[in-house]
This record gives structure tokens, sequence and C-alpha cells, in this order.
């Protein structure tokens, strides 16, 4: 293998502090953003994702300011979403350093904004973000932080965005989110099947023995964590060394950062 | 003291991410947009995302497609950075044939189909050297190294040692990096790619 599962720390963000919440509610405090970006990346971090869980109800000052503060210190892919409406909240957000945008509810309203931002800005920067909650035998896609069912299929969405130019899919069970209790693998299987770009799991992740259960069972090689790493103190090192020895690449931590 | 090198603005999404990456590993970007002067820049770097002709037309509108040629031609480092490495190639395929700037013989062609591989290929692989990387700007890298890469295309030059270094995509080996004379693009993204991309940053520097 010389591609390497990808391990990506996931932080929520409302006003200065990275929260987490149980199914995407209840939201407690777990750090402060800056100190936990420069944690996870000098852990081995393969990637970053910012989400302002609150973007669309204030302003996104302090997201603004993280990424700055990311594009200084962080070099590995940034991804930053939250409440983004339109092309101008992209272009807010790459300017400040992010190096992909994450879309959800606006993409589910005015899906036309996938293609537009993909045409512009290239589609390896556009994440779509789909929010899915079990329905009988069917996933339902969710928006406004999994407040608002929208009656959209949950993997009809995944193939339209595919179609539209999304470059990625972040797929979060919405009711396995932040309660420890393993991913989702029907979903994350049915999302393998769908779309033949790549698909980040995320969702009840707890850590090496579930991200390789994702590997094995659906093929994907990308996970998003954030309960596990905020709250369960698993560290992504420790994750990566339970990975190689399950037989999984992961990338080598390389002293991020600092000059060789 | 810090370096001086050129980045060509072709309006690319996370130019933020390579301007700091270029000064975290001690140069100071300029960017470009119109003609520079011949031997201004002692190095230059085109970075880019987005479709091939989008990027060439960027090129011809801007004027640069000549000082770009001259540059390499006169012997001065040209870094071509994803998109930006494709551009070096004769030609490109996506959406149709059309001309690139041609310093390096070769198109850009699709990842192969493969299957349990999704395209686009995003995520860190491994990079093993098809030509020795001493006096490469991969000269500090050993063979193995990850790198974090993102594209659905890839560099295919005529020449076999024209291709510096390469990733495995299931039973394909694709170009990681090309290089001729002067000239070296990287498909993957040194700013991205943690210690790893800015060691080769670094020595960007010392050409």
């Amino acid at each position: 293998m010389s591609a390497a599962v990808r391990l990506i720390a996931h932080m929520e963000i409302k006003g200065e502090h990275v929260t987490k919440g149980m199914r995407m509610e209840g939201l407690r405090r777990v750090g402060a953003p800056d100190a936990l970006m420069e944690s996870y990346f000098s852990q081995g971090a393969d990637e970053l994702l910012f989400t302002d869980i609150v973007a669309s109800l204030y302003d996104r000052r302090q997201l603004l300011a993280l990424l700055e503060i990311a594009s200084r210190r962080i070099f590995v892919p940034v991804t930053a979403g939250g409440g983004v409406r339109s092309m101008d909240d992209f272009h807010a957000l790459l300017q400040a350093g992010a190096d992909k945008v994450s879309i959800n509810t606006q993409a589910l309203r005015t899906p036309d904004l996938i293609g537009l931002a993909a045409r512009t800005f290239g589609s390896q920067c556009v994440i779509v973000s789909i929010q899915a909650k079990k329905r009988g035998d069917h996933y339902e896609a969710y928006v406004d932080h999994a407040r608002q069912p929208t009656g959209k299929d949950a993997v009809a969405w995944a193939m339209e965005a595919e179609n539209r130019g999304a470059g990625e899919l972040l797929v979060t069970a919405i009711d396995q989110d932040g309660v420890g209790r393993g991913p989702d693998l029907d979903l994350l299987q049915r999302m393998a099947l769908a779309v033949k770009i790549p698909v980040i799991a995320a969702g009840g992740v707890r850590g090496g023995a579930d991200i390789a259960a994702i590997v094995e069972r659906t093929g994907l090689d990308a996970v998003a964590m954030a309960r596990a790493l905020h709250l369960d103190g698993q560290t992504l090192s420790a994750i990566k060394a339970a990975l190689e020895a399950r037989g999984i690449a992961t990338r080598p931590a390389d002293l991020a950062g600092e000059p060789s | 003291m810090s370096i001086a090198v050129g980045v060509i603005d072709m309006g690319t999404s996370n130019l933020a991410s390579v301007l700091r990456g270029l000064q975290a590993a001690g140069l100071e970007p300029t960017l470009l947009r119109r003609p520079w002067v011949d031997g201004a820049f002692g190095r230059v770097v085109l970075p880019g995302v987005g479709t091939f002709k989008a990027g060439m037309e960027a090129l011809t509108r801007m004027g640069l497609i000549d000082p770009i040629r001259r540059h390499v031609q006169a012997g001065r480092p040209l870094l071509g950075i994803c998109l930006g490495a494709q551009l070096l190639m004769e030609r490109g395929t996506e959406f149709g044939d059309h001309a690139g700037l041609g310093l390096i013989p070769g198109t850009v062609l699709r990842l192969p189909e493969t299957p349990g591989r999704r395209i686009p290929h995003v995520g860190w692989s491994a990079i093993e050297p098809d030509a020795p990387w001493d006096e490469t700007l991969l000269s500090s890298l050993a063979a193995g190294a990850f790198v974090y890469f993102t594209h659905s295309f890839a560099c295919v030059p005529d020449a076999p040692s024209h291709r510096l270094a390469h990733f495995t995509f299931g039973p394909h080996r694709a170009a990681a990096a090309v290089a001729v004379g002067s000239a070296t693009g990287l498909q993957f993204h040194p700013e991205l790619s943690s210690r790893t991309g800015l060691d080769i940053l670094r020595r960007l520097g010392q050409f």
C-alpha cells in the first residue's frame, strides 16, 4: 500500500471555543481552537476540519481569525465550513487560509452553488457535507446542523452532489455523532457504492478498530474524528500505531512544522 | 535573510497556503500578475488548480507564457505545483486537447480507472524515485516519503528520464514529479505536505 488512510481532526467551533455535542446537540466546551489545532497537527493529523456551528446565526469573524492562524502554523490541508451561503463566503474562507470549503445547508437549498464553486475554485476545494439520519430502510439528509429534515434521500443527494462537481463528500451519521458507539457502516457502505469521489466517514468513530472496520468493510480511506480526540483521550499517533499493527498504512509523523 | 521568489497569481484558490508555506520555508514571495523583467526573480513558482484550459488562458491573458519560457531557458528554477506542474507539459487532455507551456515533452492524461481507487486521488501517498533525487528539489526526501495529492489528471512525459518520482495508483505508476533542466513540476502540494513539503520549498531557496 502506498496510500495512507487519511485521519482528519474535526473541530466544531462556537465563538472562542471548540465544542462537542451528542447527535449534534447539547454542546460542551472542549478546548481552545488554536491550542487544539497545533496539538492535532503535531500528533500527525493528516488534515484539519473546522466547522463554525453558529456561523449561520451570527458572524464568522472567529473562524476567519482561526484560519489566519492555521495558514501560518498548520501545513496540512485545512477545510472550513459552517453556514457557507454564497460564493463570497467561499472566497472569504479561502482567502483567510482554508484549502477547501464544506457546504451543507445552502447546497441543498441552491444546488447550483456546488457547480458554480467547483468551476470557480476547482472541485478539489468543494466538500459537500451530508448529515444523514436513518429512516426505516433509507437515510434522510438533514440541514442546519442536523436540526432540519429535508425529505431528500441522503444517498441520492450524494450522487447528485457528485454529478454537480463536488470534489469530496463528508458523510456524518447523525445518530452516531458524539455518542461513542462506533460508526454507521451500513450508511458508509451505501455511500461508498453510490459515488466514485472520495467520501470522508464521520460520526461515532472511536479509534483504530472502528477505522479498520471502515477501511475493510467499505474501502473508504478517510475518516473525521472529533469526540474521540477531544474527550476520550485518543491521540492520532496512538490511532496510527493501532492501524499499522493491523496492516493499514498511515502517514508517519514527521515532527510536523519543525524545520529540519 | 529571506530569498525572493515570484509566485504567479492565476487566481488559485489556496494561494494563501502557498504563500505561507514559502514564508515558513524562509522565502519571500512576490505575486506576479504581469510580465516581469528577465532575471528579476531567481526562482518562480507556478501554483494552480482548476482546468488545464483555464490555466493556459490565464497565463496567456497575463502575457506570462514567454516570460516563463525565458526564465527556464536562462536556467532559473521554475516550480509548478499541481495544475502548475501539468501546464509544463506539451499538451493537456482535460475537456479537449490543449497546448501547454511545452517545457516538458509529453501529455497530461486522466488517472486510469482503477478498482478500489477513487478519482480524484485525494490524500497522502508515498513517492518513489524514478531518477536520482540528489541535486533536485527532492534531495532532502527519503524514498517512500508521504505527500498530499488532490488531482484527477497526471503528467505523462514522453521520456521516462523526465519522470523524477512516481506514486502507485492500484497497479499503475503515475508521475508525482517531473523535471527537465531547471523546470520541476510537482503533482502533489508541498505547501500542504507537512515538514516533508516545507523541506522541498526550503530547497527551492537554495537553488
